[in-house]
């Protein structure tokens, strides 16, 4: 139980470290870099308290897809990186103030912090419970029956972003010289060739 | 020295206002925004796996599911927005954004 607790300890801390590192970081190749880290953790919280499969799920999507994109898109674009740093310090006390007030705000009304905790405790009925199954099996039998119209939908609404995000991104540029397999193919032979003749002794001109 | 809810809560609470502080900090970078709005989207998550585990019911890990559905879906069309934007306009600054001027 305490190594559990010390590993919860450890993987939240480097999680809220990384998260205050992807807000201050100078350069959003950085940003990109701790938020894979903040991901990496949060998996690690997963798995530390029995929802393995989530973690996995969160490995896979948002590491392997959504940062790694975030990471193409940051080193594609040719971005002045001086110039987007300004307001920076001009937006930190503001920014400050809101964030501390909210934060106090959320954990007061959960009752982490102040307060009596007993809610909490109310929420939270018997700590973790043992499944009688594993992780994975247990939410294939919830999603595949009760919520199979809900994962279609989450299946339409990925066909949607990616239908989305290259009709966005194609474009048709002029004067680019490609190749055309077919209008080389059907090319006459007239058009092709040349017959030259060439007296003997004095070559081609 | 047993790890509960609250302890999640916490956590999750944490990122979503590192992501409320990065959206004010980072006026100018859209991408750090979306970055930020992605540090959101996973505090939600957090919230909802750790309700779901500690009162064992499974659902919640569904949702969480279908929150990173959304989550991936809105980084795409995101970054592609910003893609044709820099394309078109050679800058991805919010404060030059006002070509709608609503």
């Amino acid at each position: 139980m305490l190594l559990q607790a010390l590993a919860f300890y450890v993987f939240a801390f480097v999680v809220m470290a990384s998260a205050a590192m992807v807000v201050v970081s100078r350069n959003p190749v950085y940003s990109v870099l701790f938020l894979i880290l903040a991901f990496f953790n949060a998996a690690a919280l997963f798995v530390l308290i029995g929802a393995e499969f989530i973690a996995m799920i969160l490995v896979i999507v948002y590491v392997g897809a959504v940062a790694v994109l975030f990471l193409f898109v940051v080193m594609m674009l040719d971005i002045n990186l001086t110039q987007l740093r300004e307001g920076f310090l001009k937006y930190l006390p503001v920014g400050a103030l809101i964030g501390v007030v909210l934060l106090a705000e959320i954990l007061l009304a959960l009752g982490v912090i102040g307060g009596d905790s007993t809610s909490l405790t109310a929420l939270a009925k018997a700590g973790p419970q043992v499944q009688a199954v594993d992780n994975t099996r247990a939410i294939g039998r919830v999603l595949y029956t009760q919520y199979f119209y809900l994962f279609q939908v989450a299946g339409v609404v990925l066909l949607v972003a990616m239908i989305g995000a290259i009709v966005l991104t194609l474009r048709s540029r002029p004067g680019v010289r490609r190749q055309r397999i077919s209008d080389q193919l059907y090319r006459p032979k007239d058009q092709a060739v040349t017959v030259v003749k060439v007296p003997s002794g004095e070559g081609v001109r | 020295m047993t790890i509960g809810l609250g302890h999640y809560l916490f956590v999750a609470a944490v990122l979503f206002t590192m992501g409320i502080l990065g959206i004010f900090l980072n006026r100018k970078n859209v991408i750090v925004i979306l970055m930020c709005v992605e540090l959101m989207l996973l505090a939600v998550n957090i919230n909802l796996v750790a309700f779901s585990v500690f009162q064992g019911n499974i659902v919640g890990q569904v949702f969480a599911m279908l929150v990173l559905t959304v989550a991936a879906a809105e980084a795409a069309i995101g970054l592609a927005i910003l893609v044709v934007y820099f394309r078109n306009r050679g800058t991805i600054e919010v404060e030059d954004i006002n070509a709608m001027k609503g």
